[in-house]
């Protein structure tokens, strides 16, 4: 992976002071919050109903083992003893001091990390492919051009006070498992006919409450462009994007505005004054950054290891394991596995310190000292060896990371939701919960196969509802419940697609019974157990599943008024009760 | 007092607003040294281009271009921060120099703090006018928040990746090949 030379390092080292500066200037009110606000947020901290939140930018997911343990020294030293993945393939701290932040960035710099412009209306976190750089359908690594993107917008002088936030995704595989179709620009690096390398440049894509998929904007751009052909997208938008109403300040309501034609007309004639200039990526500078990215020493292996299948013929938890949570890998003889960090009664997302500094050791030991955050907030182990995997399945037993359920029902994406979250409108975590122990049985999930359910707290989207197959949002809170939307037909991929509302909210406690409806329809419905409920819902249609879920009454659980923390079959440390409630 | 080129200066130079219902062609342009709206020059151009004591100053939604032909004219021309959150005077500022090739002084006016005065100098501000209730000594050190940067902008032509020589893990292919 990335290592940083001596600039990147000082780069971030006087961002550690320069932060340090400034939170003492706050607590000794030479500024103000209103002034001190923008500057926190560019260093990723949050003020939540708990205290402050710390969202630590991991770029494109990709970590080594010693940056999990200083995680794990985080969470012990300064929080309550966790973590929580985001969908953002970052990680955020929740029970943070303002006056222990400037110490927790400068313990993160002594890894080659930091929380810069992990929110705040600038360039966001780069995210990527999970499997970058492993993956069969691979056609280029992506991971090299998105360190290069970093470098790029860490700082940019004329990008730091946009419209709204922005956010970039890239992609180098013949499958999208980045969502670029769901960013306000989405790249997808490949080859054109003649072989050379290029982007698809895509725009104006997003989720929040105007979800929007995005637009071709260039289908293909040389290599050499990609810095200066983002520069110019970015400087139009800067300049005309709306600042008037914050929840039309995203980019895509510009691109909409414009039209796509327009929008890329402004962005090349900007770009006519950039294009073949000093900002052109030299080939130096990607071979230099690529040769961080070369493959680990792997050994010469064949795919056939007959130890494994009797493993699997004799042990079943373990045969859904290999099934469901390990991926072919380019190189023979070794796998990708995906760490399940959606153990039904679990928060998804949520690390121990005891899990992080466990997994840091494992990635030691099996998978080259290195591992991935997804973005749907589990955790991959990227080269392991097949021979490995009956051992390393046993560890990560040990640690409750080894659920067979990757892909299906209880591998739900969830935000924080209201616990947590000044913004959400209702709680995410444990109406997961409760879905996910509704749900726990594996023959059932397994029945159900390939599914995604995404939770958000808010119309804000954080756990990307709209490109969940079923996809259910907070959309208020009364009379001592809350209320949540549900939709269906929502996909992430190449097919990209926005799921679309079923019909009136429900509550709490009726969002479990009505995705078993829609389950119970998508059964009878399909035409063989190939068909996916996705391919159900596109098929038949969103009727079959409004009528069925709303033919009949829904049987409520008595609640308590006084009684708050009843409403929830909580195996939680977090009471429900919160100050907004 | 101002900051410009990092160093604090007493400064003569007025900056006209108009007040609410004043008209750019009615408003009245003082004698002295006075920066006006660029409203304001576009409507009294025929009057004022006959001074030369007269600066312009462009507000977060106007376009540098409507002062194409003009902005050779000016020793000074200033860029309005209506709230520090508006980013588009970096914008104003990098096409004004960049593509109109403005060689005088850029000044920030409105919301100028400390805190975005680094990124100000970057994109081709000279010249500063801190919010008055803040210290301008204290604001001095905004210009010294880092030593190093990646990105081009006005301040830097080329990017750190040509500027210097950075070390990688060894030779590697480039794929096109």
């Amino acid at each position: 992976m990335y290592c940083y030379d001596e600039y990147d390092q000082r780069m971030i080292d006087e961002r550690v002071s320069q932060y340090r500066d400034q939170v003492r200037r706050r607590l000794s009110n030479e500024l103000t919050e209103t002034e001190f606000l923008p500057l926190r947020l560019q260093n990723g901290l949050y003020m939540q109903i708990h205290g402050y939140m710390l969202r630590i930018a991991v770029p494109y997911g990709l970590i080594s083992s010693r940056q999990m343990r200083m995680f794990a020294h985080i969470a012990r030293k300064y929080d309550r003893g966790y973590g929580h993945f985001t969908t953002r393939q970052n990680i955020q701290f929740n029970w943070l001091k303002l006056e222990d932040t400037p110490d927790i960035l400068a313990d993160l710099a002594t890894v080659q990390m930091h929380a810069i412009q992990t929110s705040g209306n600038c360039v966001r976190n780069i995210t990527s492919d999970e499997f970058a750089g492993v993956a069969q359908d691979e056609v280029v690594d992506p991971r090299p051009y998105a360190e290069i993107l970093r470098q790029w917008s860490t700082f940019h002088p004329e990008f730091a006070y946009l419209p709204r936030k922005f956010k970039i995704a890239i992609s180098g595989a013949k499958e999208d498992r980045a969502a670029i179709l769901a960013h306000d620009i989405g790249l997808s690096v490949g080859k054109n006919a003649q072989g050379e390398t290029g982007f698809r440049v895509l725009v104006g894509g997003g989720l929040g409450r105007t979800p929007v998929i995005g637009s071709e904007i260039c289908e293909f751009l040389p290599w050499q462009h990609v810095l200066t052909y983002v520069e110019s997208i970015l400087r139009i938008y800067n300049q005309f994007g709306r600042r008037d109403n914050k929840f039309k300040a995203r980019i895509k309501i510009l691109v909409k505005a414009l039209g796509i034609d327009e929008f890329r007309r402004l962005v090349e004639e900007d770009w006519l004054n950039l294009k073949d200039g000093p900002g052109t990526l030299t080939r130096e500078e990607v071979e230099r950054v690529a040769s961080f990215f070369t493959d680990p020493t792997y050994e010469v292996l064949t795919d056939h290891d007959s130890s494994l299948k009797e493993f699997m013929a004799d042990n079943r938890n373990f045969s859904n394991w290999m099934k469901h949570n390990v991926r072919p890998h380019r190189v023979p003889g070794y796998a990708i596995v995906v760490l399940s960090v959606k153990k039904p009664g679990n928060a998804p997302g949520d690390v121990t310190h005891e899990q992080m500094d466990a997994v840091a050791d494992l990635a030691d030991h099996y998978s080259f000292g290195e591992m991935r955050i997804t973005h749907k907030q589990n955790l991959v182990f990227a080269d392991v060896k097949q021979a490995d995997l009956i051992a390393l399945w046993r560890e990560l037993s040990k640690l409750e990371l080894a659920s067979p359920n990757i892909g299906m029902l209880t591998d739900i994406i969830s935000c924080p939701g209201a616990e947590f979250c000044t913004l959400a409108n209702a709680r995410s975590i444990p109406l997961s919960k409760l879905i996910a122990e509704r749900f726990e049985s594996l023959d059932f999930q397994y029945d159900i196969g390939e599914i995604s359910l995404n939770i958000s707290g808010c119309m804000n989207a954080c756990g990307q509802h709209h490109i969940g197959n079923i996809g259910i949002t907070g959309v208020e809170k009364k009379n001592h419940e809350e209320w949540y939307q549900i939709s269906i037909g929502g996909a992430e991929g190449n097919n990209c697609s926005l799921g679309k509302i079923l019909g009136p909210s429900l509550t709490f406690h009726q969002i479990p019974e009505a995705i078993d409806r829609i389950l119970q329809v998508y059964l009878r419905e399909r035409i063989d157990e190939g068909e996916r409920f996705i391919d159900t819902v596109r098929r038949i249609g969103h009727t079959p599943f409004k009528d069925h879920v709303y033919a009949t009454d829904f049987t409520e659980e008595p609640i308590k008024p006084d009684d708050k923390d009843g409403v929830v079959a909580a195996r939680y440390a977090v009471p429900f009760f919160s100050p907004r409630f | 007092m101002i900051i410009k080129n990092k160093a604090i200066i007493e400064d003569d130079w007025q900056v006209l607003r108009l007040q609410d219902q004043e008209t750019a062609e009615a408003a009245i342009v003082p004698n002295g040294k006075i920066i006006v709206p660029l409203k304001v020059w576009l409507a009294q151009r025929a009057v004022l281009q006959q001074r030369n004591d007269i600066g312009v100053w462009f507000a977060s939604d106007e376009r540098p271009e409507n002062l194409a032909e003009d902005v050779h004219r000016f020793s000074v021309i200033a860029v309005d921060f209506p709230k520090f959150s508006d980013g588009r005077g970096y914008s104003i500022a990098y096409n004004l120099r960049t593509r109109l090739g403005y060689s005088g002084e850029l000044r920030a006016i409105g919301d100028v703090l400390r805190d975005q005065l680094f990124y100000m100098q970057r994109v081709g501000f000279d010249t500063f006018e801190p919010r008055p209730d803040r210290n301008i000594n204290d604001a001095l050190k905004g210009f010294e928040d880092f030593s190093e940067v990646y990105q081009t902008s006005v301040d830097r032509k080329q990017p750190l990746f040509r500027r210097v020589v950075r070390q990688g893990m060894g030779a590697v292919g480039f794929g096109d090949d």
